[in-house]
């Protein structure tokens, strides 16, 4: 009967192509502005490694003032960065398979073509551990040597786009390229690399593309780099030089551990809360310990990446569908009591009222399913409107097969839900009523 | 083959009560094809309506080939209908958007027929009806007597108990209507009961028997009289 009922169907929606467009319309519309807004919240809330993401640690000491939590409103919480003097101190850990800590800062790429302007570019100082760590595909050559990062040697990778600026995209491994006053040596060029969100820094904007460049941690305090990026202080300090900065309680260093299995996580809990504890004797961390190790998913949901603003924005997208909806039970109402004649005709000939039922919930269906299909587009169409207004969202800002479904899926479960009662209705229609005016 | 007892039906609102039916008591035998005349506003309908189960009495029983309908719910009801009742319509009702083929089909869907049987069934009436040749046409496509004669072989293709017919010439012409009531005869005299509503004496007298109501009552003062002709007593369908 199924086949039976979608032939139906398909000949109904035929016979009223305006009625059945605007229908389609009022679906299409509110699935794609609600596909949208969702696919653009599931993206940047979605787990952007899964592969790993059960294994990689953003590593929390807490620092803070003996006074007061880090945050007051979560004291719960370590601070969400650590100091210089920490991460360095943690880098020297053997337990982790792999580590880094990170801070980012905005150097003055200057091309060896004169007929290429300088141009800004945001860059990453991190061990040459950030890239098998965090799974970074490369295009050509691959992460400095250990050396580099043990002597702050001037070397970078470039992101494909910096590639592409300074050396026209070609394989540039070796050569040389300008930094503000330095030449760095390119050790290799990432291929192209989108994880959705910049998970392993949310402190500065996590929708933000990924850096341009790459150079080792080590060099920023041998050449006293000046970073860029949220940099939180507690304590009533003079930091009139580079080196205060570097041996001050402010917290602006990123660190992420690589840990494999639990045995080795516990580990290196204990091995942190040994440190904090011999901190504490050299008249530092004065708060209980509080070390924390928190994976890329749960990192996620605390530092509340998809916040209370963007939940609103998604509820006036559901909204809207429903006023979508509210229209097209309206357009489906008006269509089945047009129908009443055949309906009383199919009724007087033995359909039961459940017959009556199922024919135009594949209709309905029908006309969901079709919507959705348009609904696709315009989500498209509107994925692409967002990465016109927000350009730091084009990365994440794009449709999979996963979502494509739930459209439709979506669109045919609204279909479904406005035409409940209208078909409600009609399966109540009394057959004899029609039959003499048909 | 079709018997209603004291069948009552009072449409109710709050301010009238309007006695469609009074007490009605009709018994039509199998085989037999029967008039039911009578003026506007006589209960014609609604007697076809109960008949037709598509409405129930307030109050009366109603037996259908020997079981009482009066108090089916409307799954059971729809079910009796789709099994043993053959409705022609005096507008055809025809469903525009399918063939002719597709609307003798409706309600051998509801059956639950296999396609080959539906298949064999559908030509077979048609055949009957003399269309079998138009099978794909649309009705908009036929004359208004060729639409009726759809609409019988769609009541035929169940093999119903009976056929149900409401003013079934009253859209077609003279010579049309003429055709379609030497088929209802034809189908008649091959078994098939017929009941027949209609305000046409011309019609009513080609029956075997007329019932005449006025005021939702039997104006003849017998109606468990035998037939007034005699029936065909072999069942056997229209060659």
């Amino acid at each position: 009967m199924f086949f039976y009922h979608l032939r139906l169907a398909r000949q109904s929606l035929a016979k009223q192509p305006l009625l059945t467009a605007l229908m389609v319309a009022a679906i299409a519309v509110g699935v794609g502005v609600c596909m949208t807004v969702t696919t653009f919240l599931y993206s940047i809330s979605g787990d952007p490694i899964p592969s790993k993401s059960d294994q990689l640690y953003t590593v929390r000491l807490d620092s803070w003032s003996p006074d007061e939590p880090f945050h007051d409103d979560r004291p719960e919480q370590a601070p969400w960065q650590l100091t210089f003097r920490d991460a360095t101190a943690l880098l020297e850990s053997d337990i982790p398979l792999r580590h880094a800590a990170m801070r980012k800062a905005v150097f003055t790429a200057v091309p060896e073509n004169d007929d290429v302007a300088p141009f800004l570019t945001v860059s990453r100082m991190t061990p040459n551990d950030f890239f098998p760590m965090f799974n970074v595909p490369f295009l050509y050559g691959g992460p400095w040597d250990d050396r580099f990062d043990e002597t702050a040697g001037n070397v970078v990778v470039l992101s494909k786009e910096t590639n592409e600026k300074l050396f026209g995209g070609e394989d540039s491994v070796g050569r040389e390229a300008r930094f503000g006053d330095d030449y760095f040596r390119v050790a290799g060029v990432l291929d192209n690399w989108d994880p959705n969100v910049l998970y392993y820094d949310v402190n500065n904007g996590p929708l933000n593309p990924v850096e341009d460049v790459f150079m080792p941690f080590s060099i920023m305090g041998a050449r006293e780099i000046n970073g860029s990026g949220n940099t939180n202080c507690w304590k009533d300090e003079i930091i009139d030089t580079y080196w205060d900065l570097l041996q001050s309680e402010c917290i602006y260093i990123q660190f992420w551990a690589e840990l494999p299995d639990a045995a080795t996580r516990e580990r290196y809990q204990s091995w942190l809360d040994g440190y904090t504890d011999s901190q504490r004797e050299l008249g530092r961390m004065e708060r209980p310990n509080n070390n924390q190790l928190t994976n890329v998913t749960d990192w996620l949901r605390i530092r509340e990446v998809v916040g209370d603003q963007e939940l609103a924005v998604w509820s006036i997208a559901v909204l809207f569908l429903v006023a979508c909806l509210v229209n097209t039970i309206g357009l489906i109402l008006a269509r089945f009591v047009a129908k009443a004649p055949v309906i009383g005709l199919r009724r007087a000939l033995g359909a039961s009222r459940f017959d009556i039922f199922r024919q135009h919930l594949v209709e309905v269906g029908l006309i969901g399913f079709v919507g959705g299909l348009i609904g696709i587009g315009l989500s498209f169409l509107g994925l692409i409107g967002v990465r016109k207004l927000l350009p730091d969202t084009a990365d994440v800002t794009s449709l999979n097969l996963e979502l494509v479904a739930m459209t439709v899926l979506v669109a045919i479960a609204a279909a479904l839900i406005a035409g409940i009662y209208p078909t409600w209705r009609v399966c109540k229609l009394q057959p004899a009523i029609y039959l003499k005016t048909q | 083959m079709l018997s209603m007892k004291n069948i009552s039906r009072v449409y109710r609102t709050e301010l009238i009560e309007t006695h469609a039916l009074r007490d009605l008591s009709l018994t039509v035998e199998g085989g037999e094809f029967v008039a039911v005349t009578g003026p506007s506003g006589s209960g014609k309908t609604t007697f076809l309506n109960i008949a037709g189960l598509l409405e129930t009495a307030t109050s009366g029983e109603y037996l259908l080939d020997g079981s009482d309908v009066s108090r089916l719910n409307d799954n059971q009801r729809s079910r009796i209908r789709n099994e043993k009742i053959g409705f022609i319509f005096q507008s055809f009702n025809l469903i525009p958007d399918l063939n002719v083929f597709d609307n003798v089909d409706v309600p051998l869907r509801y059956r639950g027929f296999g396609g080959s049987e539906r298949r064999q069934r559908i030509e077979n009436a048609l055949q009957k009806v003399g269309l079998a040749a138009r099978m794909h046409h649309l009705p908009a496509q036929l004359s208004g007597g060729q639409q009726q004669r759809v609409a019988i072989a769609r009541a035929l293709a169940g093999d119903p108990v009976f056929l149900l017919a409401d003013e079934p010439t009253g859209n077609l012409d003279s010579l049309m209507a003429r055709q379609v009531m030497d088929l209802l005869e034809e189908i008649n005299r091959a078994g098939t009961t017929i009941v027949m509503v209609t305000h046409d004496p011309e019609l009513a007298r080609r029956a075997h028997r007329t019932v005449h109501l006025l005021d939702g009552q039997l104006a003849n003062p017998d109606p468990f009289s035998p037939p007034a002709d005699s029936a065909p007593t072999a069942v056997s369908t229209v060659a």
